[in-house]
């Protein structure tokens, strides 16, 4: 039993921290907004150089062969600071999913080196960056299809989340493009790196109130001096700490693909989804009128956090899979564990 | 990371459970906080767990503990609360002053006090609240006066009042909080030990809202102690009374076990009567089951970098505020699933059918009061951990 990451996580989490910090700051996220680019190409090329996407991907494929607790801290960190870049979701779920295929006509290779395909799981209303995708995964039942874009027809659907490129994908099955059979863990996947994302989203809520809060000052004091405010924050705070350690824990146990483990990732994404919302609005609060404005940087992360929190799964529906599990399964203190469960 | 025990853990659990299984007594003790029989059944049963060398697992072996790492201090912990094992009467102690005087005592001190503790021969109560220091622990008035003569030698006399102190009316000493005369806030204080039937000292129980008699206020009237009895340097009370409420807040006070088999409980609860609530309970029990595993995870997280050389840090304060409000709303809602029954106390005939979930509902409710109130533990946050200002 050891619930830690190990050194060499650590060390590779921290290096993909700093550059996501060096690169994607709001005053980026602006300029891209501003340019009308939906990514950044050198944060994008830095990315692949780092070897990021292929992490998880088999090393006879050319990846890394790691795991989804190799990636979780990335993924925090990718949403500490609304990444536009869909680094989580390909390096994540789908270059996972192209890897588990029998034959992913080359896309695998053309994933890891950092072309977009994107996945149209039956779980998403949308499919997320179609545009600049070379090829789409898309589900007619069961069955798996690998898609050239040219095939397709997208219907761009605006979100309140500029970033958050999702479009309603017009198609045609046909038995040359069916890839296989069945999800896998696609959706248990998407949900985790989602929760991983909020609780990055909601830290960073936390954090640019408790910045505000220190320098705003009103009655001759700056506000951050105030319990009043101080309690707000320090709730939110509460809520990120106990929602990050079941979101490590779901990293962990999410291969198990069991009842308790599914559970797991379902009470992470849910708790990781309120920790983001009280955050983000709490940060909204603590800024007052300014945090309604385009101005603040608040809006990046509340955005971010308002897609995730249903994307990959509702909270609904998670709640759903959490009390099934509470029947169904052994509760209590010697039934904490995914592993012990199932042995 | 690797969320599942190794065969030497899963091995010591079932050594636990083995145990508990043939020693924990078959129906409930009577209320250690109502009478004398009471506590002192409580105190045999700590004196059986010493027997078997279960008293204080995570001790060193010369000191009466089998000098265990924390994930067997919590598998041990889990087995305690999943046999329904009795209160542990001696918590203030063992989980509080045990850690403490690891951490400051002499040698001598840790001989003389701490197999006793893990005995349950001594039972120890914490002074600390006066009437007028609650939050504000550093406005403390008791006074302990360096004295030295024939009779004595070097030694104090303890002057003052203090109050809320846990199974103070029946246990056998404190740890107590005072102040050097003439000093001011966090300057000047000790920490001393003393016996609670030492001449001066007087104890008027205190009945909590059910008539339980939980807590006490102890009057010291030139209580005579040995300076050896000071726990830590002289003037230094305040800095050794902070690692205590770091224990206390941190990991040992509380552990997850206690929520996750109060959350087993409210899971059967609610499928005895599901058939006649609405699906929104269900949604409770889940939140309630989901907030004892979270905090159990997160214990987990903290014992492994505590074994990886880590230390506690403020964050203990978030534990603290999320287990004692956890607590109040799993109570909550196996009161409301058991509707207008619920309110019936223990004297009623129709009562035992209801469990302890009053009795537990009460008990949460001064969660967030003890320990250093839930407001407290929010500047901390805010000030410490996230670095605002203070006011």
């Amino acid at each position: 039993m050891h619930f830690a990451f190990t050194e060499d996580q650590q060390a590779i989490t921290e290096a993909a921290r700093t550059m996501l910090l060096e690169t994607c700051t709001p005053a980026d996220l602006r300029q891209l907004l501003e340019r009308g680019q939906p990514r950044d190409d050198a944060r994008w090329s830095t990315i692949c150089e780092m070897g990021l996407l292929g992490m998880l991907a088999p090393e006879e494929a050319g990846g890394l062969g790691m795991g989804l607790t190799d990636l979780v801290g990335i993924a925090e960190a990718a949403g500490y600071v609304a990444l536009p870049e869909p680094l989580v979701e390909l390096a994540g779920v789908t270059i996972p999913l192209l890897a588990s295929l029998d034959d992913n006509r080359g896309w695998l290779d053309h994933a890891i080196a950092g072309e977009f395909v994107a996945i149209g799981h039956p779980v998403n209303s949308f499919v997320t960056d179609a545009d600049q995708a070379g090829a789409l995964l898309l589900g007619d039942g069961d069955a798996i299809h690998l898609v050239p874009r040219d095939a397709v027809t997208l219907i761009r659907q605006e979100s309140f989340d500029a970033f958050r490129r999702l479009f309603a994908v017009e198609w045609t099955p046909s038995a040359e493009t069916l890839v296989g059979n069945g999800w896998g863990q696609a959706a248990e996947r998407g949900a985790l790196l989602a929760a991983a994302q909020m609780i990055g989203l909601g830290q960073r809520c936390i954090n640019l109130a408790v910045t505000y809060a220190k320098d705003r000052t009103q009655f001759g004091k700056p506000i951050g001096s105030y319990q009043a405010v101080k309690h707000l924050v320090a709730n939110a705070q509460v809520q990120v700490e106990f929602a990050r350690p079941v979101v490590h824990a779901a990293a962990a146990e999410l291969p198990l693909g069991t009842v308790a483990s599914n559970a797991r990732v379902a009470h992470a994404k849910i708790v990781a989804g309120d920790a983001a919302d009280l955050a983000a609005r709490t940060a909204i609060q603590v800024f007052g009128a300014m945090g309604m404005t385009f101005e603040a940087d608040v809006h990046f992360f509340l955005k971010r956090a308002f897609g995730l929190k249903n994307a990959w799964g509702s909270a609904a529906a998670h709640t759903r899979t959490v009390i099934a599990r509470i029947i169904a399964e052994r509760t209590g203190p010697d039934a904490t564990f995914s592993a012990e469960l199932a042995r | 990371m690797k969320l599942e025990y190794t065969d030497e853990q899963r091995a010591f659990r079932q050594e636990v459970r083995s145990w508990m299984e043939a020693n924990v007594p078959t129906g409930p003790l009577a209320s250690f906080d109502l009478t004398r029989e009471g506590f002192e059944a409580h105190r045999d049963w700590e004196r059986k767990l010493n027997d078997g060398r279960w008293g204080m697992v995570t001790w060193p072996e010369e000191l009466g503990g089998r000098g265990l790492d924390l994930i067997r201090w919590l598998i041990f912990e889990e087995e305690y609360y999943r046999a329904g094992a009795p209160t542990r009467v001696n918590q203030n102690g063992i989980f509080l002053l045990g850690p403490t005087m690891m951490e400051f005592g002499t040698d001598d001190q840790k001989a003389r006090f701490l197999p006793r503790m893990a005995a349950g021969d001594d039972v120890w109560a914490q002074a600390w609240s006066e009437p007028g220091a609650g939050s504000d622990l550093a406005g403390v008035r008791s006074t302990c006066t360096r004295a030295n003569n024939e009779e004595w030698g070097d030694h104090y006399v303890l002057n003052g009042q203090k109050i809320w102190s846990s199974r103070a009316v029946f246990a056998d000493w404190a740890f107590g909080l005072f102040r050097e005369p003439g000093s001011e806030r966090h300057k000047g204080m000790s920490l001393v030990l003393f016996p609670l039937d030492a001449p001066g000292v007087t104890r008027r129980p205190i009945a909590r809202m059910d008539g339980e008699l939980v807590f006490a206020e102890i009057f010291l009237d030139n209580v005579r102690v040995p300076v050896a009895d000071r726990l830590g340097d002289e003037g230094q009370g305040w800095h050794v009374c902070m690692a205590t409420a770091g224990f206390e807040r941190g990991l040992m006070l509380r552990s997850p076990a206690r929520y996750q088999v109060a959350a087993s409980k409210l899971i059967s609860l609610y499928e005895k009567n599901k058939d006649r609530l609405p699906a929104s309970v269900g949604e409770r029990v889940a939140k309630s089951w989901m907030d004892a595993e979270a905090y159990a995870l997160a214990i987990y997280a903290m014992a492994s970098r505590l074994a990886a050389g880590g230390t506690i840090g403020p964050e203990a304060s978030t534990n603290k505020i999320f287990w004692s409000e956890l607590d109040i709303t799993l109570h909550q809602t196996a009161l409301d699933i058991l509707g207008d029954r619920a309110e019936l106390a223990p004297a009623a005939p129709e009562a035992a059918a209801n469990d302890d979930w009053l009795d537990g509902y009460i008990f949460a409710l001064a969660g967030p009061i003890y320990a250093g109130s839930n407001e407290i533990q929010r500047n901390i946050i805010a000030e410490r951990m996230l670095g605002m200002p203070r006011a």
